[in-house]
């Protein structure tokens, strides 16, 4: 039998944005165990509940990530909002549903790009990118940010989008759209990237559903879970079915993500058409005094935060258990067995966020 | 309100297992582990299957802070357990991958949220000098 070796992996490599570590026991080349290790920036987010103000909490949970900042935000406020019964302005929940949304596109176009790099796609990445830029582009016109939006407030939203901007919005997203559609195309029919990626980083159905997995990383394993279905926000007013792939590779994973920038398109514009008129917050008294989960639907998958208060301006617990963390055991499983030359690859496809992981 | 969402605490850890057991017989998957330090640590395991949602809450006695691992039914537990173990000094047992506190690779010794207490008492000292 060949010798058992040890390789590590990370925290620095070029294909991870962020810092992970794995150690890869190896035998001819073949995984045969890999084990993960984080903390390397590890930021303690979760008890600055200790100092900070409940009102104040929303804009450090915005800060956990960097490319789900809004969702980020949106969890916390609903879930406060749940504790203290408060129903906000249906005007919000949809605001809240399209800026959502719109992070959902920015953020799987980023990461197919970054695909296309990992493949050594670069003109793919660059055009990727290039497209990403329109959202990023809207989300500054509509809050004055590109990276953290400081919209969400607990009961409700702080700014407004008029209709005429909305109406623009959906005008820009259909030319996106269009951009969008030759790239895609290369995502879902090229040679190279569909021989880098299919068979490569199996998760079977029952694994994927066993060990907790996520996002893009269930469903491409052919389960059908998506925490949209449950209705926060406005999306029990909107039609769609969750994006599921069969083939359990990166592959799936790849296309479950560009099926969803399309479906993230369709859900805007169902919300622009249904949109009501009316206030856009609600005046909150009092301090939160119970607790909640809440769970939302992240470009990465589902997220869950834990809440508790105790009648005072600070709460005791605030917990986060983000997409990444959840797909870590599923990672494990499907780095067993892989050649060692796919696991850059492998691991991109869980759309690792470290930031968010490290809270 | 989103969504129902059921709570039922569990008295012993042996009721636990069995408890958490029959979820994974009965199809729900795990969401979350997660634990509060108040006057004791409530740990909740959460589940859900078919987006209905059930945690299962069992309290830690702050004196004898020992837990059993699920890991043996629920595979994905580890990296929770593990967590808590840094976070919370939380003994537990029967871990199918045990980092031995070293889950966060850093220089900071686990558990961390000791971690406070002992840097204000030190420079409350400080401050006495």
């Amino acid at each position: 039998m060949p010798k058992r070796t040890i390789i590590p992996f990370g925290p620095q490599h070029p294909v991870l944005p962020e810092p992970i570590h794995l150690d890869l026991a190896i035998r001819d080349e073949k995984v045969v165990e890999a084990i993960p290790s984080l903390g390397f920036i590890h930021r303690g987010l979760e008890l600055l509940v200790d100092k900070k103000d409940f009102n104040d909490m929303a804009f450090v949970a915005e800060r956990i990530c960097g490319i789900c900042s809004f969702i980020h935000g949106q969890g916390y406020c609903q879930g406060i909002e749940e504790i203290m019964n408060v129903q906000i302005p249906d005007r919000a929940k949809y605001l809240r549903t399209i800026w959502a949304e719109l992070s959902r596109i920015h953020s799987h176009i980023l990461w197919l790009g970054l695909a296309a790099d990992a493949a050594g796609f670069e003109s793919l990445f660059m055009h990727s990118w290039r497209v990403r830029e329109k959202i990023l582009d809207i989300f500054e016109e509509t809050t004055g940010g590109r990276v953290i939006f400081g919209v969400n407030k607990v009961g409700g939203v702080k700014k407004n989008i008029e209709n005429d901007v909305l109406e623009r919005i959906v005008r820009t997203l259909k030319d996106m759209e269009a951009e969008f559609k030759p790239l895609a195309n290369v995502f879902i029919d090229d040679y190279s990237i569909k021989h880098r990626f299919s068979n490569v980083g199996m998760l079977s159905k029952e694994d994927a559903y066993k060990l907790g997995a996520v996002g893009p990383v269930l469903r491409g394993s052919g389960v059908s879970i998506d925490m949209r279905k449950i209705g926060y926000a406005a999306y029990k007013e909107l039609n769609f079915e969750p994006i599921v792939e069969n083939s359990c590779d990166c592959y799936a994973r790849t296309i479950v993500r560009v099926r969803e920038v399309y479906q993230s398109v369709d859900l805007i514009k169902q919300a622009v058409d249904k949109i009501p008129e009316g206030p856009t917050d609600q005046k909150v008294t009092g301090f939160p005094n119970g607790e909640f989960f809440s769970r939302l639907e992240q470009p990465r998958g589902e997220v869950v935060y834990y809440m508790r208060g105790n009648g005072t301006k600070n709460l005791d617990r605030y917990r986060v258990r983000t997409p990444t963390f959840a797909n870590i055991a599923p990672l494990v499983k499907m780095l067993e067995g892989c050649d060692l030359a796919d696991v850059p690859v492998i691991i991109l496809t869980i759309d690792p966020c470290i930031s968010c992981t490290e809270r | 309100m989103i969504e129902k969402q059921e709570t039922v605490v569990i008295a012993s850890q042996d009721e636990l297992l069995k408890k958490v057991a029959e979820m994974s017989s009965s199809g729900f998957r795990l969401v979350l582990i997660s634990c509060t330090k108040l006057n004791h640590f409530q740990i909740d395991y959460t589940f859900d299957k078919n987006y209905e949602f059930k945690n299962l809450r069992f309290y830690v006695p702050v004196e004898k802070p020992e837990m059993k691992s699920i890991s043996s039914v629920f595979m994905s537990a580890f990296t929770y357990e593990n967590e808590i173990h840094d976070l919370f000094g939380i003994e537990v047992h029967g871990l199918n991958i045990n980092y031995g506190g070293k889950f966060y690779r850093i220089n900071i010794k686990a558990p961390f949220s000791t971690l406070k207490k002992t840097v204000t008492s030190a420079a409350v000292e400080e401050g006495k000098k």
